[in-house]
């Protein structure tokens, strides 16, 4: 656990990308192999099973600090982070111990089989025995949510420093359902591996937003097609296997029984990326629909027949087991039109159109009437290009509407977390519904750290009252509240709920009794729910 | 009983002896803890303060009329006796002692019980009632020992030098900044040092107090001439375009609030120093038993939380609002603590 401490705090004490990789890279190389593949593990999200829940962390440790509960939920806000607040009150430890990182891994996976009497006592003797860093990464071991500023990318790339290797067949290596148990260091990294794992989806290409439509040259070059708003995925069909990946790489395969039908009728080898929607009477229904799938692992019957699923496809990776990827979009294009030409009508699977682009300013008037057909706007993607790794500024743009606002009064402060535990950057905002105000979204991004700062000094000397973390703060404070979709709710007080809403701008010229109104609100219901 | 102190608009007033601790609002008579800023504030008839503090006091007030006290010395003040006792926050620095018809009263200021080396060390005194401030507050805060410090401090200044950068240091210029320059190791290389710090240094060298060999920055200091500098400077001037003629540099912040991970990282920081000059949870609470007080009012700081665990622990706790403030984060307000 030393070495991985070591790391960890090299990680952490430099702001330089070329320092992280190569402090990650020299680990790569020195490290154990056990170790090296559990910090890949950590590293890409993977994190061991939780073997004790944080209610229990939490009891135990309070006991083992002799401190009470309230006063150790009480300091949580205040270091963001349980894993940290919980090593920073533990008491040093008394002894020492010679584990390194999978060690540590083994010994909570032989806890989690045990009985909770046991489980404390083991979890007790580790915090006795690890101090400052150390008992802090055991404790993220614990809780999970490895997050320590290191991109896959970065990682990755240390990766390919540290072994030779190229650094796009490691990402498509890294990528898939592996876990430290299922594999070795040996097979997932260095051993040659011409039949792949059958069920590795292709790493996606990104798309920037656009800045600059003047700088795209003629509009000839480009593929217009709608930015849909549901879930971003690749369709992997090969070996008679089927799976389902979401962008965050996540296998999402058994949330979507309903593409099942889609590996009857499609040839193996084959790999689709395009959009999943939610669909009824040939037309998208709102992201929140979909929604519900994400949180659980079966889909209850009532959720397939009310918003049932389709993937709108985008493009083609892989055609009769050729890597298609180096092909220009509009081969492509083609060989996806082809390959989805004559399936039946009731295949969950459609080409996403493509718009006519015959000149700017009629992809602009496009543009406008996105929200009216379900998207969120255009995509821009170079008719020549290939398919790339991750975001590659140049070929791929998305080109958004602009969001919908609405001018809200703050009403309730909540500290941040991690690096704003600080500051109250988390504010519940209201508009004006009659002589008072009615609560109607949360936002917490958005504002500059020195507005974050100036609006936490006000927060601290207009608290009208305290609930827990959250201050009641006078209405007085105007914001601009952007977002990208709104939709009735009966469970929320004001009957509705926005998508993606942030704060766009303090409008420090408004009074609170200029905000907009809750009718204001039932208005842009109405235009666009 | 009559209470010996009483909360008012312009600070804690002494009825008895008709004077204020630490004010901040102009008031006729002030007793004063420390030279910080958001105790020693300008605008009072007189002042009273210990010995060492005078000379800092004097260089940030002007020309005020300040009468001085030996820690320990007992005076009358009209119907109170009052002493000054050695609080171990800065050089100089006090607890003040308020005995009013056998009740006894101790305003803490600020205060931190571990011996920096440098300030009178923190001297426990016997009350009745005592007035504490928690800004440190939390089970989380528990600072490293001096040794785990030192070689935390030097060890980056090091590397830095290593490598021909200068190493940019953030301390306040009263306390923090001297108690760094006599921790470090001096053979790494040359110390700079701000204005703001430096003349401190100098009214603190002319009272005595040993400090190593620094070299003021000024307008005219050629960074480049001292390659591998440890630079000593207010938060604020880090930020700004004063710390830009140090070329490229590793910049650090010292101060209690880096124990804690997204603190540090909210403010940009890569590297922070876990060292404050006021107590952490272990400290507060040591100080506090020792008084041997059972009432015991909180002040800036997490008091609502701190109040009632010391509620739970037996005492007589509540909370009292000052004009004080605790360890700032906020650059902008270096000048006070
Ligand atoms: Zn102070
Ligand atoms: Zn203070």
């Amino acid at each position: 656990m030393k070495r991985f401490a070591a790391l960890f705090a090299a990680l952490d004490a430099t702001g330089s990308t070329t320092a992280k990789t190569a402090a990650l890279a020299a680990y790569f190389r020195e490290a154990p192999p056990e170790d090296r593949l559990w910090t890949v593990a950590l590293f890409s999200g993977r994190r061991p099973r939780r073997a004790i829940t944080a209610t229990r962390l939490r009891d135990w440790a309070a006991e083992a600090a002799g401190l009470p509960l309230w006063l150790v939920e009480e300091s949580y806000p205040v270091v963001g982070d349980l894993a940290e607040t919980l090593s920073l009150i533990l008491p040093p430890p008394t002894r020492s111990a010679e584990n390194r990182l999978a060690g540590w891994i083994a010994e909570l996976r032989r806890l989690s089989t045990l009985d909770e009497e046991a489980r404390r006592a083991g979890i007790l003797a580790a915090w006795d025995s690890l101090g400052g860093t150390e008992r802090f990464l055991f404790n993220k071991l614990l809780t999970g949510g490895f997050r320590v500023g290191v991109s896959q990318k970065l990682m990755t790339r240390a990766l390919a420093q540290a072994t030779g290797q190229d650094e796009a067949a490691l990402t498509h290596r890294l990528m898939g359902g592996w876990t430290p148990d299922t594999t070795t260091w040996q097979a997932l990294i260095t051993a040659p591996d011409p039949a792949a794992d059958l069920s590795r989806p292709y790493p996606f290409c990104l798309a920037s937003p656009l800045d600059d439509i003047a700088a795209l040259g003629p509009v000839s070059d480009w593929a217009a097609e709608w930015k849909w708003d549901g879930i971003r995925a690749q369709f992997v069909l090969r070996g008679g296997n089927w799976f389902l990946w979401s962008r965050g790489e996540d296998l999402v395969t058994d949330r979507f029984p309903e593409l099942a039908q889609l590996a009857d009728r499609l040839p193996q080898g084959t790999v689709i990326d395009g959009e999943v929607l939610a669909w009824a009477d040939g037309a998208p229904l709102p992201f929140a629909r979909l929604q519900p799938r994400l949180g659980r692992k079966s889909v209850p019957k009532k959720l397939l027949a009310e918003a049932p699923a389709l993937l709108m496809a985008y493009d083609l990776l892989e055609d009769a087991g050729q890597d298609l990827r180096g092909a220009p979009l509009s081969q492509r294009r083609a060989q996806l039109a082809r390959l989805l030409d004559g399936l039946p009508e009731d295949t969950p699977l459609r080409l996403s159109p493509q718009l006519p682009a015959t000149d700017w300013p009629a992809l602009a008037a496009a543009r406008e009437t996105a929200r009216e057909n379900g998207a969120e706007g255009l995509m821009l993607k170079r008719l020549a290009s290939a398919y790339g790794i991750g975001r590659k500024r140049g070929d791929w743009w998305k080109w958004k509407v602009d969001p919908l606002t609405i001018d809200a009064v703050m009403i309730y402060a909540q500290a941040g977390h991690g690096r704003r535990a600080t500051l109250f950057t988390d504010y519940t905002f209201a508009v004006r519904d009659g002589d008072g105000f009615t609560p109607f979204t949360k936002a917490y991004s958005g504002l500059t750290d020195a507005e974050f700062a100036e609006v936490t000094r006000w927060v601290r000397a207009h608290t009208l009252q305290r609930f827990g973390p959250v201050r009641q703060v006078p209405p007085e404070l105007v914001f601009e509240i952007a977002f990208e979709g709104i939709q009735a709710s009966p469970r929320h007080k004001s009957g509705i709920a926005l998508r993606f809403p942030r704060i766009l701008r303090w409008r420090r010229d408004k009074p609170a009794a200029e905000a907009d109104t809750l009718g204001t609100l039932r208005e842009i219901l109405r235009q666009h729910g | 009983m009559e209470d010996v102190l009483s909360f008012t608009d312009a600070g804690l007033y002494c009825a008895a002896g008709d004077f204020h601790i630490d004010p901040w609002r102009p008031v006729p008579r002030a007793l004063i803890t420390h030279g910080h800023a958001d105790h020693a504030r300008p605008g009072m008839g007189a002042y009273l303060c210990t010995a060492p503090a005078a000379p800092v006091i004097r260089l940030r007030l002007g020309d005020v009329t300040l009468e001085t006290i030996a820690y320990g010395e007992a005076r009358q003040i009209g119907g109170a006796r009052v002493s000054f006792h050695p609080a171990g926050h800065v050089p100089g620095s006090a607890q003040i002692r308020v005995e009013v018809a056998g009740q006894v009263w101790v305003v803490s200021g600020d205060y931190k019980v571990v011996d920096d080396g440098l300030s009178e060390p923190f001297a426990p005194v016997r009350c009745h009632t005592f007035i504490s401030e928690c800004t440190f507050g939390l089970p989380v805060f528990t600072w490293p020992d001096a040794a785990t410090l030192k070689a935390q401090i030097d060890g980056w200044w090091a590397a830095n030098a290593a490598q021909g950068r200068a190493s940019l240091l953030g301390a306040y210029s009263l306390g923090k900044a001297q108690r760094l320059l006599t921790m470090v190791n001096r053979n790494i290389g040359p110390i700079l040092t701000h204005g703001a710090v430096e003349n401190t240094n100098a009214v603190l060298r002319a009272q005595g107090v040993a400090l190593p060999p620094t070299l003021r920055v000024t307008a005219e200091t050629d960074a480049r001439a001292h390659p591998g500098a440890l630079v000593i400077a207010p938060p604020s001037a880090l930020s700004g375009p004063w710390a830009r003629r140090f070329g490229p540099a590793e910049t650090a912040f010292a101060s209690g609030w880096m124990a804690i991970h997204g603190i540090r990282r909210r403010r940009g920081t890569e590297r922070g120093f876990v060292i404050s000059d006021h107590a952490d949870w272990a400290g507060l609470n040591a100080a506090i038993a020792a008084t041997g007080a059972e009432r015991i009012y909180v002040t800036h700081g997490y008091t609502a939380v701190f109040r009632r665990w010391l509620e739970e622990q037996g005492y007589d706790a509540r909370i009292v609002r000052t004009g004080w403030e605790g360890e700032s984060l906020d650059t902008a307000e270096e000048a006070g603590t």
